[in-house]
């Protein structure tokens, strides 16, 4: 059992424009890529070549299909911690190796006390988790925790690798516990939404609905298109025009 | 909060770092400034062919990481999903290791390793031989490199006019329509305004043409508010988040774009004045039936084409500034009766057979949608005209206080380029384009630099001789022709070149026929030839059709039992299922580990506002006996002797590649790279070679791109402030306007020789064929196999599209990507499947008239209702890309192109041509039509067809078991 902070100090998360997400898969190679030489290096792929391939990785995207009476819609759905406030992935650790940290909110494992029992995945609701099985213990996103303050990156640069190779620029990143913050903002304009909150866990990540289809096609206030020269025919309407 | 700089496509304010991006007090230990790499290195990706700039941070020799180039005009920072996953290709476990050659039958992959020298004397001596008596021996071919100037440059000089690269299987129709229509094209040639746009159409559009800038555009369009209109027959990737939808019946585009083109006409919702001053609707078009200048432009003396001029009642030259031009009526001049091209163009469109309740049954959109689409394309065109505070004078010396912009934008590309009535259909989206006044205008489409040029391109092909022992052409091998004239078949029509390109079969085709040349050479037909060269193309799979008749023929031997293809040279990075069927193997290196250029003379990284051009540059060395393939064949050429490639005491003019695209001059003062030249790299364009050029670009972050004034960033076709710097940098030969042919004379003339009339005649058998397509005016027709087959036996139509993070058959090689997808499904409509009976997981076969596939269905909603479709190029053959006997693409996914045929079904006297448009040779990838069946219970669980497994060639170790890549990036930092 290990404890989660009353409150943190920021509330860093990210924010998904389900709305504009194409399903490239930038965000998540680009995450793989960055996060297997970085703080929980590697992201271990098992037989990378062969047959069940399986590896780690910190953000997947699934491609679903929603479909109502109005019509269907294909949406692509990001995938990675939701950097919960109340985490049951954390509440759940038997040695302190998952935790909140106070200063701004991300959740980590501590590979260190990891033991690899594999109860923070059985207990997080949005299947966030990856256990590396060559390693023995569990990884997971880390809001890029070694970019967004690294002194090595230009200033511009520090930011999760997700959000910086999103090409749509559907990925968002800011102090969502500030309602002042950029983020924070977006989220306020564009009705972002919480997944399954219901569950009490409270996470921060935020996603970004898809334009109802009503709202989705803008309003093209386009009359019926009319015959031009009803009478005269078209052909003498041109040259009429042209003769203006 | 300090100002800091904003750069790059992602800089939203949501997208900043924190406002204090330091560390906080946590006190867990945690290292949150690791260094990264010792060194960046910033160069252009090549996980695609969309050619974004990358910065790769190398860690004591290994790449650690790679992310997009901000400051680059491609990607602007973002990177996609193939991109992003660059180490795993960098670092594949199929990478070949050192020359090959075989020494088992051809296809069963058994090499012995050689030593670079000997496979050169190899290949010299061979194609020294060939050379010396007769040149056309040489089959040359490349795939999906990005060297076509030099690569065709040297096939001129060696003398063989059997040069292509991959375009007549890719997207030929686009180029070609685009080039003869409006001087640019899609994708390469132009862009929307993605900038301006307020409602965009995308026709059929695989992701990689274009990646990141199409990802980029959409992102800001529907931030703004624009209207996203999709005409796909899948709703995957792109078309997930389009405003609108439109699952329309494949290849059927056409139909539907000239029904909306026939409701713009009947309103009158056409801009006249553009058309009247940017285009050839006013032009005079001789009425003549049965006579030999029925159908061409009136001219006068001086060979300019004449408008008729309604206020002084007489003809005068379109490009008369004063020239009030009549768009309509009959006119005599000098004794032929004549008609403008809109008038011809208005009595056809307005027939009823383009109305939309006419188009709505072959295309299968209902009527009252295309009505409204039409409307709301003029009411944006027309009410929501935009005006930029940009003064400019146009060529008949008009100033403009403002440019006017017509916010429309259109793209497409694969999915209507891949039927056989694509080069129409393409020509058809042309027509509309400029109907509504939006080419090149604020918030249309836009020009690329170095184009618009004028329609119909130069120069023509070279080889029409077949070539001349120890002789280069005379020019290039790939042109434009503009008559039957220009085609490359001799006195009795037959094709000069093994592909048929430029032959009464395929008379425009600009980009070759890459899919024919197997077959061709394997038939002798037209002739025999000694040697296939290829690069990087995988004809022994994923880009043939009818993949295991292709590789029959690539064994089959003739009656002395002597390989009918006698030789064929292979070069290929990777371990590709072609390689197999390789005499001799050139092994060529990564996208990290060489030179590149990325040049105007070829498929430039130019923005609508401006040209410019990139290079690649070794990152780290290769620690395998590779070369890069462009310095093999600078070497090739020296140890010819190929003019160009020689000095005059006979000693090799380049060193390398890199030395070639320095100091390499197409003509004088033009190179391969077009910034910093001069001898003080002052100079852009044209100037000396500047020795210090390649330093310059990598100081430069990997590119050079010139950013246009704002007056010449638009209204490129009419503009002489453009104009005059595009001549100054060679893009045009002269200042002059680029005038947009709605009606394509060099179509008509290929009409006339069909009636009889001219000089260089077409066979009796091709005179109907030649009569139909070759029409002036777009037109729709049912592509080729859809009209040639039953519909009652092969009721549906099949395609592929591009998985967002595959390119073509690299990706499965790449541990990350192939964990995205390793197996490909047939996605079928729910209803359909109902009808079918099919429920998710069943193994059905796909069949065609061409052969038959297995695989396994996965039911989906988004597709029009009697089309399915599957990823491209995810099946793999067992044991190539040195993935495991086990791995899913072998066993479970397959390859569509086993039912795909490269021959249509006999015609009524028996003759089978090549699956592909007739204009243009473009492959008809996507005009298969099968039938469904489930499979029995005893096939189920495994793909067909399958092949023997290939052997990994010598050296190449078995693929890791397990990858921990970067464990040692976190050790390098003691921890």
């Amino acid at each position: 059992m290990t404890c989660i902070p009353a409150a943190t100090e920021r509330s860093l998360g990210l924010v998904i424009d389900l709305d504009t997400c194409v399903g490239c898969q930038a965000c998540v190679t680009s995450c793989k890529e960055w996060n297997t030489g970085g703080h929980m290096a590697p992201l271990t792929d098992m037989k990378p070549y062969g047959g069940g391939v399986d590896g780690v990785w910190f953000n997947r995207v699934h491609t679903l299909e929603h479909i109502t009476d109005a019509g269907g819609r294909t949406v692509h759905f990001p995938r990675s911690c939701l950097h919960c406030a109340q985490p049951a992935c954390v509440s759940v650790c038997p040695t302190g190796a998952s935790y909140k940290r106070t200063s701004d909110g991300i959740v980590l494992v501590d590979e260190d006390k990891c033991i690899g029992c594999k109860l923070c995945s059985w207990a997080c609701p949005y299947g966030a988790r990856e256990f590396d099985v060559d390693v023995g213990v569990m990884k997971k996103c880390t809001l890029c925790v070694d970019r967004i303050y690294n002194e090595h990156l230009s200033v511009e640069d520090r930011v999760p690798a997700c959000v910086a190779a999103c090409p749509t620029g559907a990925r968002h990143f800011g102090d969502l516990g500030d309602p002042n913050s950029a983020a924070s903002i977006l989220v306020e304009e564009r009705g972002g939404v919480a997944l399954m909150p219901e569950l009490g866990y409270e996470p921060t990540n935020r996603y970004l609905p898809p334009r109802a289809r009503s709202e989705r096609a803008p309003k093209v206030a386009a009359a019926a298109l009319e015959d031009a020269a009803p009478q005269g025919g078209f052909l003498g309407w041109v040259d009429r025009l042209l003769a203006r | 909060m300090s100002m800091r700089q904003v750069r790059g496509a992602n800089s939203a304010p949501s997208q900043q770092p924190l406002l204090s991006p330091h560390a906080p007090e946590e006190g867990d230990g945690v290292d949150t400034s690791p260094a990264i790499g010792d060194r960046v290195a910033k160069t252009t990706c090549y996980m695609c062919a969309c050619r974004c700039g990358i910065e790769v941070h190398v860690r004591d020799g290994k790449i650690r990481y790679i992310n997009g180039n901000k400051d680059h005009p491609v990607n602007r920072g973002v990177l996609c999903g193939k991109g992003s996953a660059g180490i795993m290709q960098h670092y594949s476990p199929a990478r070949l290791r050192k020359p090959l050659l075989r020494t088992g039958p051809r296809g069963a992959g058994e090499f012995r390793e050689i030593e670079w020298d000997e496979a050169l004397s190899i290949v010299t001596e061979r194609l020294g031989r060939i050379r010396a008596t007769d040149p056309k021996k040489l089959a040359f071919f490349t795939g999906r490199d990005q060297s076509q100037s030099l690569t065709g440059w040297w096939a001129a000089r060696f003398g063989t006019p059997n040069f292509a690269a991959h375009g007549g299987f890719c997207s030929v129709n686009m180029a070609t329509a685009g080039l003869y229509t409006v001087g640019g094209a899609f994708w390469e040639f132009g862009e929307p305004d993605w900038e301006r746009a307020k409602y965009f159409m995308l026709f059929g559009v695989a992701e990689d043409h274009d990646s990141n800038p199409i990802k980029i555009g959409l992102g800001k369009l529907k931030a703004r508010g624009g209207k996203f209109v999709s005409i796909n027959p899948c709703r995957t990737g792109y078309n997930a988040i389009a405003d609108e939808w439109i699952g329309i019946r494949p290849g059927t585009d056409g139909i539907f774009v000239l029904a909306l083109v026939h409701e713009l006409l009947r309103a009158g919702r056409v801009d006249v004045d553009y058309l009247a001053r940017y285009t050839n609707a006013a032009v005079l078009v001789i009425k003549a039936p049965g006579e030999a200048d029925d159908g061409l432009f009136v001219r006068d003396d001086e060979g300019r084409v004449l408008a008729w001029d309604r206020v002084r009642q007489m003809a005068a030259p379109l490009d008369d500034p004063d020239l009030a031009p009549a768009m309509t009526g009959g006119f005599i001049v000098g004794g032929r009766s004549c008609v403008p091209v809109f008038q011809l163009l208005a009595e056809r469109y307005l027939d009823a057979a383009y109305a939309p309740d006419a188009a709505a049954e072959r295309c299968g959109v209902p009527a009252d949608n295309i009505r409204r689409i039409a409307a709301e394309l003029a009411h944006v065109a027309f009410e929501e005209a935009i005006e930029l505070a940009v003064p400019w004078t146009d060529m008949a010396g008009r100033r403009h206080e403002t440019m006017r912009g017509r916010p429309v934008a259109m793209h497409a590309m694969r999915g209507i380029s891949a039927h056989s009535n694509g080069f129409q259909t393409c020509r058809a989206i042309h027509l509309l384009q400029v109907l509504l006044g939006t080419v090149d205008v604020p918030g249309g489409w836009r020009y690329k630099p170095p184009f618009p040029k004028p329609p119909p391109p130069g120069p023509k092909p070279a080889g029409k001789d077949g070539g001349k022992p120890d002789t280069p052409l005379s020019g290039m091998p790939l042109g434009f022709v503009h008559a039957p004239e220009d085609l490359l078949v001799d006195g009795d029509g037959r094709p000069v070149r093994i592909d048929k390109a430029y032959s009464w079969e395929a008379p425009l085709a600009s980009h070759g026929m890459m899919h024919t040349v197997i077959r061709n050479a394997w038939a002798g037909d037209p002739y025999r030839i000694d040697t296939l060269m290829m690069y990087m193309a995988n004809m022994a799979w994923n880009s043939s059709m009818n993949t295991d008749e292709t590789m029959k023929m690539l064994t089959d031997t003739d009656e002395a039992g002597d390989y009918r293809i006698p030789f064929f040279i292979y070069a290929d990075a990777y371990y590709s299922e072609t390689v197999a069927f390789a005499d001799l193997v050139l092994p060529d290196t990564t996208y990290l580990e060489r030179h590149d250029c990325i040049s105007l003379l070829d498929r430039p990284i130019s923005h609508a506002d401006g040209p410019g051009d990139a290079i690649r540059h070794p990152v780290v060395q290769p620690d395998r006996d590779v070369r890069p393939f462009q310095s093999v064949l600078i070497e090739l050429g020296a140890r010819l002797g190929l003019p160009g490639f020689v000095t005059e005491d006979g000693s090799a003019k380049y060193r390398d590649y890199a030395d070639y695209i320095v100091n390499h001059e197409r003509t004088p003062g033009i190179g391969p790279l077009a910034g910093w030249r001069g001898e003080s790299g002052g100079d852009i364009g044209r100037g000396q070679p500047n020795p210090s050029q390649l330093d310059r670009y990598i100081a430069n972050g990997g590119f050079w791109h010139h950013k246009l004034d704002p007056d010449q960033r638009f209204y490129k076709m009419a503009n002489p402030a453009y104009l005059e710097f595009a001549q100054q940098m060679g893009f045009v030969l002269k200042v002059e306007p680029v005038v947009f042919q709605l009606y394509s004379e060099p179509l008509q003339r290929f009409r006339l020789a069909a009636r009889g009339h001219g000089p260089v005649q077409p066979p009796e058998s091709e005179r109907a064929r030649i009569e139909a397509h070759m029409d002036p005016l777009p037109i729709w027709y049912a592509p080729f196999e859809q009209a040639m087959v039953n519909p009652a036996e092969y009721p549906l139509a099949a395609i592929t599209q591009r998985p967002m993070h595959m390119y073509h058959s690299w990706g499965s090689q790449n541990a990350w990507l192939r964990q995205i997808t390793s197996q490909n499904r047939l996605f079928v409509h729910h209803d359909l499947a109902a009808e079918l009976g099919f429920a998710d997981d069943d193994w059905v076969w796909i069949e065609s008239v061409n052969g038959r596939v297995k695989g396994q269905v996965r039911l989906v909603e988004g597709v029009e209702r009697n089309t399915v479709w599957t990823w491209n190029a995810i099946g793999k053959r067992r044991g190539a890309w040195a993935l495991k006997a086990d791995a899913a693409e072998s066993n479970r996914g397959f390859l569509l192109n086993h039912a795909i045929g490269d021959l249509l079904p006999a015609d009524g006297s028996g003759k089978r041509y090549s699956n592909s448009d007739p204009v243009t040779g473009q492959a008809a990838w996507f005009d298969l039509r099968v039938r469904l069946r489930r499979c029995e219970p005893c096939e189920e669980g495994f793909a067909e067809p399958s092949f023997d497994a290939l052997p990994l060639p010598p050296s190449i170790p078995p693929a890791p078991e397990k990858l921990s890549f970067g464990a040692e990036f976190r050790r390098a930092f003691g921890r």
